[in-house]
């Protein structure tokens, strides 16, 4: 089994950009990459490409070269894009390719996302009955939360503040303007307890990774980021996810565990081990969960994490050190790649104003999405 | 009573919802699957309060099938000791008086409370509380 690297990133910013369509905005993204490693599209053997609501990934060779490579769609809800990402490993592992693309992209209406029952296989009447909707899982599942862990809400709040303002250092991010702690927590509630502040949108953008071979990554000579796991998996029993008209009362675990820890055990690390990482936050109280989902805290250990700085760009883990969600919005078949292309930044020191210090040599990310999906990556330079 | 689903509630005076339980395995969901792994299982009208949120803004439609006035409501989850945890509007409280852990009662509301002739949901409401 060959070792896999990235070799080359790009992004096209994520937000609203009237006129691209989201194919538009994967390509960009593609270019970009390619053009980071040195690469011609020619050159690539295979890809696999996410998007929820943008056409088909695989039309993007009619723009790039129709070369007859292998182009494999990937739709996993908010997973998807760290689901192309670990089919594309996949492919180079098991020694059938050397150099290939995971890319993602998505473009979406304004407003709530609009998922329909059947596509979840449930009835019809869930969707009449208004409980169709992502807003209200993620709010009954941070209640409930601080409810047994003693979160508060001002914890909440300091996860939006520190997204906006990680963003205004990112370029690629669509929100980069700080918003003060009193103005997120006063401003008008979506979902209680969430603020508007509190939540991500919808959004727009793309992104690309060029993954190669350990063979080919120091054939081109760019630095060596290794993708030391990439994992995804679905629901336990006893897990609470979107879209769920009932819960077991015995509890359980969550996909995010399942594929945490399997990512530990393959990158033979653990949490102490991981210099900056980007976890799903859709919403702020996802962030917090997240931390604990993905072992890096003990449940209710989040209240003081947040009051002591200790996830801010300079504290002890770094967290969502782009803005995250929250900053960059969610364009679906993107979302999970913009984590691990920030992750490639900072771990070549290309972060700018918001590099994390010490020259981070691990990053971990975290994509969670509906019914109950997730996927890990852990790298390291 | 004109109700959203046919197979969800029961066909009683005081009607219940109707659940499933797994012939093999005892667990109990809601609603009642499709199929023969699921037998159809009445759940109890009482319970505790295990989550809520309200929801502030109309959802889109479709698939949302109420009124287009809006009107936030309470949206939870109620704990029926032993079965299962249900999903369902919260019902004749204020947005401020609810809390984890009371105790509540199955009952129904309109989904359009100015039809003429209104599609009757699932709620729950306090404990011998009246509209």
């Amino acid at each position: 089994m060959s070792d896999v690297y990235i070799v080359g990133i790009g992004i096209h910013p994520f937000g609203r950009t009237d006129g691209l369509s989201g194919l538009d905005q994967g390509v960009y993204a593609v270019r970009q990459a390619l053009s980071d490693a040195g690469l011609d599209w020619p050159q690539l053997q295979f890809a696999y490409g996410g998007s929820d609501a943008a056409g088909n990934p695989d039309t993007m060779v009619e723009r790039l070269g129709l070369t007859g490579m292998q182009f494999i769609n990937v739709r996993n809800g908010c997973a998807a894009g760290g689901s192309a990402l670990f089919s594309a490993q996949m492919a180079i592992k098991s020694g059938e390719f050397d150099l290939g693309l995971a890319v993602g992209f998505d473009k979406h209406p304004r407003g709530a996302f609009n998922a329909m029952p059947a596509e979840y296989n449930l009835p019809d009447w869930y969707g009449e009955a208004g409980y169709m909707i992502t807003t209200q899982f993620f709010a009954n599942k941070i209640t409930r939360y601080m409810h047994e862990h003693g979160i508060s809400a001002t914890s909440l709040g300091r996860v939006a503040e520190k997204a906006f303002r990680n963003a205004v250092h990112a370029p690629h991010a669509w929100r980069r303007a700080e918003v003060p702690l009193d103005e997120i927590m006063n401003a008008p509630l979506v979902s209680d307890p969430y603020t508007k502040y509190m939540f991500c949108s919808p959004a727009e953008g793309g992104v690309a990774l060029i993954l190669a071979s350990e063979k080919k990554a120091r054939e081109l000579g760019r630095p060596l980021i290794k993708l030391k796991a990439a994992t995804m998996r679905t629901r336990p029993p006893g897990s609470f996810e979107v879209f769920a008209p009932c819960i077991d009362i015995e509890r359980g675990g969550s996909a995010t565990n399942l594929a945490s820890a399997a990512a530990f055990e393959a990158a033979g690390l653990g949490p102490k081990d991981i210099a900056v990482a980007q976890l799903q936050d859709t919403e702020a109280g996802a962030e917090i969960m997240h931390m604990a989902e993905n072992g890096f805290c003990a449940d209710g250990e989040q209240e003081a994490w947040l009051a002591e700085g200790r996830t801010e760009i300079g504290g002890a883990l770094p967290v969502n050190t782009d803005g995250g969600c929250l900053a960059c919005g969610e364009p679906i078949g993107a979302s999970g790649l913009r984590q691990v292309y920030e992750n490639v930044v900072q771990l070549r020191g290309d972060g700018g104003g918001r590099q994390v210090p010490n020259d981070p040599k691990t990053a971990y990310s975290h994509v969670y999405g509906a019914p109950g999906v997730s996927a890990v990556t852990i790298l390291e330079r | 009573m004109h109700v959203i689903a046919e197979g969800l509630f029961t066909d009683e005076a005081t009607p219940r919802l109707i659940g499933g339980r797994h012939r093999q395995s005892g667990r109990i969901v809601f609603p009642c699957p499709q199929g023969e792994e699921f037998e159809p299982w009445p759940l109890g009208r009482e319970g505790t309060l295990w989550s809520f949120t309200v929801q502030r803004y109309r959802p889109k439609s479709p698939p949302y099938a109420g009124p287009e006035a809006f009107r936030p409501w309470i949206v939870g989850y109620v704990e029926l000791p032993g079965e299962v945890i249900v999903e369902s509007r919260i019902v004749n409280i204020g947005f401020d008086e609810v809390r984890i852990g009371m105790d509540l009662e199955l009952t129904f509301v309109p989904l359009d409370p100015d039809a003429a002739e209104p599609v009757m949901i699932h709620a729950f409401q306090p404990k011998g509380a009246t509209a």
